[in-house]
């Protein structure tokens, strides 16, 4: 029972015993839920961060969504920089399953020089349709989605928007707030594909990203539609590069352009992006620590897609696939959307490079196939 | 189990006129609302210009700035009663809410906000008013001779929220449980008509649910943003239940909106015996409660106390199934249910549309008049209106029946 007179009020919650309050998770199957034993939940659950965010905060949404019988999902998410201090007990281990046995004494490495990437301008664009590459950036300081205030995010729209009118030259452009978009400009954006709706996920609505929506969320691109910024939406923000056919280098050049000046610009006002050498750059999901990096193109596939090694290929290279409509979704024509499979413990460099270096062989593949080769000469070792 | 309210006895004694809500809103220390006051109001303030709720037509910028540093001593804050109605500008027609309780101290911690929105909504109900509770059926004069060739079906529920526990929006896991597991033991007592069942929906066979479906009592997880983003649906499905009688005429919902929902229905227009079976049930609940030391949350201003101000006072909503297919169709109609002071929805609850003429016809008010004077309401407007439709039946005109404001 608490007795001081000061009350915190988390610790309301103490007058209840940890297993009254320990969360039934035996229809689960996420990361939080095969980590979170009750003793851990006991130790854990009078501890709050700085700004107030507490390990009921934390698990909420993977005791809200049990998961899906194949799809393993995270089931925590961080509400700022300290969660994952403060919590380490149970997010190291969650990090440790999610990121292929990484170690609370692994050290990240951060590599956004696009110069270190070797070849990647000639993937055949009769196969390869379009390449992408994205990741999130989180601003020191301000709490994450799940738990930042209307000030704080109005605070990070501000300091985005300041940054991004000053990028010049290809990278000029324009941001489009949510909630006074004409319904030209909106129009414009849903045939671009660029434009983010109010999250349906229950994953995502769970943990309170939704919250005040739209205010403060928007959407900024150059005006040659190559890069692409969304902020306040599943992390401060989200950084996109892409463009059609597969000059996958030319992409990743100008990511890490466009990447490192806004870094700067935050920086002459007096704000990094949260940081740390052990889990690189801190974001909203643990699934998307390290480098936050998706690089993916779209590519044909057909034959090669319903080759029995297909799935133990993929593996080996270290890529994933997802249907063209993004996770979760089906393949279309035999386009499959194809992109690394790690994000923790490699650089973006050699995540790219992965993909390059995967893609190419996937179509060489693809074309042997076409011919009616075999492909057992090809077959990878696992990277 | 651990008295959830063991604090206010070891805490040091106040002198003063200080009120308790005052109290206890000063004492509790709330990081995450400390770390908020960081940025200004002006920072803080919602964005309410698409709306049209209760919440958005009283909250001004001067009423956020004095509420934003409280926080209630379970830590529910003025951020936290209005999400729901930040989250849901609402719709053109339909005035909603757009704010909630996290627990009782809720009403008094956060009075500025909550008091014009109870006066706007329950007719110009004012902070000094008192309210009138009444749950002796004997009271109700008739009501027990609806024609059944019209009236199909009679429904009376209610809510209750036990003391001692926060909201719906707000409360752990473990009150959640612990509200489940009292219910649970003040239902297994009930005898004679009210022996019955409970069924957790966590734990319900196929068999089970395909018969409460049938039955028309499943609730299901909810879809409405108005609810999930105030955050009832945590957790779900956790110590969320149904309970029912054998005779099918009496079920008890557990841990949906309210701590309770209360239902007493049955085919037809006896309308008396649903209500008495209403009232008695209902004291037989609340005195098992009581005895252990877990009342209902109540008191002489708002009545019964739930998560949503819109309940507040009886909580109750008494109703029928009704074929009214010439009435409804009178210019007269809308006039006429005003004037009896009752509402009228689809036979498939609010916001549906009538089918076959029959429609969903029940009390408006909520707060400001007792359960007996509500019940009483639909009882006298029912009959009214049955015989304003059987005049229209034979081709008469019903103008010199039409009633005086109630």
């Amino acid at each position: 029972p608490v007795l001081f007179d000061d009350l915190a009020a988390h610790l309301f919650k103490l007058n209840y015993s940890a297993e009254q309050e320990y969360p039934d998770l035996s229809q689960h199957n996420n990361h939080m839920a095969k980590v979170l034993t009750p003793e851990m939940y006991a130790q854990l659950r009078d501890k709050e961060t700085p700004s107030g965010f507490t390990l009921d905060d934390v698990i909420q949404t993977g005791v809200d969504n049990p998961g899906h019988p194949f799809i393993m999902t995270v089931g925590c998410v961080a509400g700022d920089e300290e969660t994952y201090e403060v919590f380490k007990d149970l997010l190291d281990p969650v990090i440790e399953d999610r990121h292929g046995g990484y170690k609370p004494t692994d050290k990240h490495k951060t590599d956004l020089n696009a110069e270190n990437l070797q070849g990647g301008d000639d993937l055949d664009p009769n196969y390869v349709l379009s390449s992408r590459v994205r990741t999130g950036r989180s601003i020191r300081g301000f709490c994450l989605p799940p738990h930042c205030s209307r000030g704080e995010r109005r605070g990070i729209e501000q300091l985005s928007i300041e940054a991004l009118d000053s990028l010049e030259g290809d990278l000029k452009g324009k941001y489009y707030a949510l909630k006074n978009m004409t319904e030209e400009e909106q129009q414009q954006l849903i045939d671009d594909h660029f434009l983010f709706d109010k999250p349906v996920s229950p994953l995502l609505l769970a943990s309170g990203m939704a919250r005040d929506w739209p205010d403060a969320r928007g959407i900024w691109h150059n005006d040659n539609k190559t890069f692409l910024v969304w902020v306040n939406e599943e992390d401060h923000l989200r950084v996109i590069s892409m463009q059609k056919g597969g000059n996958m280098r030319e992409v990743f050049n100008r990511f890490c352009t466009g990447l490192t000046k806004i870094e700067d610009l935050f920086k002459d006002r007096g704000h990094e992006f949260m940081w740390n050498e052990h889990l690189g750059y801190v974001l909203t999901c643990p699934s998307n620590l390290g480098t936050g990096l998706r690089a993916g193109v779209h590519v044909k596939l057909p034959h090669l897609s319903k080759h029995e090694k297909f799935g133990e290929i993929l593996k080996r290279l270290r890529l994933q696939k997802r249907g063209t409509g993004g996770v979760d979704t089906a393949a279309v024509g035999g386009v499959f959307d194809i992109s690394n499979a790690d994000r923790l413990g490699f650089s973006e460099v050699e995540l790219v490079q992965m993909v390059v270096d995967g893609v190419n062989l996937l179509v060489n593949m693809e074309k042997r196939l076409e011919s009616g080769d075999g492909i057992d000469d090809l077959m990878p070792e696992q990277k | 189990m651990t008295d959830p309210f063991l604090r206010p006895s070891v805490l040091p004694p106040l002198t003063g006129v200080l009120a308790a809500g005052a109290r206890t809103a000063a004492m509790t220390k709330n990081c995450h609302n400390d770390y908020k006051m960081k940025f200004t109001t002006d920072e803080e303030f919602p964005d309410l210009s698409l709306h049209n709720n209760h919440m958005a037509k009283v909250l001004t910028k001067e009423i956020y700035e004095k509420l934003r540093s409280k926080s209630t001593p379970s830590g529910f804050t003025v951020d936290d009663v209005i999400q729901t109605g930040v989250d849901n500008p609402g719709h053109p027609f339909i005035m909603t809410v757009g704010c909630v309780a996290g627990d009782e101290e809720s009403y008094e911690v956060f009075k500025e906000l909550l008091d014009p929105v109870i006066s706007d909504r329950h007719g110009g109900y004012k902070p000094t008013d008192k309210h009138k509770t009444d749950l002796n059926f004997e009271n109700l004069k008739g009501g027990d001779d609806l024609d059944p060739n019209y009236v199909l079906s009679s429904r009376v529920r209610t809510g209750r929220s036990i003391k001692g526990f926060t909201l719906p929006p707000h409360n752990s896991r473990g009150e959640r449980r612990a509200i489940q597991n009292l219910s649970i033991e003040a239902l297994s007592s009930l005898e004679g008509e009210f022996k019955g069942k409970y069924y957790p929906l966590d734990g319900m066979t196929d068999a089970e649910q395909e018969q409460l479906i049938a039955d028309h009592f499943l609730f299901d997880k909810p879809v409405s943003p108005l609810l999930t983003c105030a955050g009832m649906a945590r957790d779900w499905p956790d110590a969320r239940g149904i309970w029912h009688n054998d005779n099918k005429t009496f079920l008890v919902w557990v841990n949906e909106e309210d701590h309770l929902r209360v239902i007493s229905m049955q085919k037809g227009g006896n309308m008396k015996e649903v209500f008495k079976r209403f009232c008695v049930g209902l004291q037989k609940i609340e005195e098992i409660f009581k005895k252990h030391n877990h009342g209902f949350m109540w008191n002489e201003h708002l009545g019964y106390i739930l998560t949503c101000p819109s309940n507040l006072g009886t909580g109750l909503r008494g109703g029928v199934h009704v074929k009214l297919p010439k009435l409804s169709t009178h210019a007269k109609f809308e006039e006429i249910l005003t004037r009896l002071r009752l509402q009228k929805r689809g036979t498939g609850g609010v916001d549906t549309a009538s089918v076959g003429g029959v429609f969903d016809i029940s009390n408006a008010d909520r707060l400001g008049s007792s359960e007996v004077e509500q019940v009483q309401l639909v009882v006298d407007g029912v009959k009214l209106m049955v015989e304003m439709e059987k005049k229209l039946e034979k081709g008469e005109s019903i103008d010199g029946m039409i009633p005086a404001q109630k």
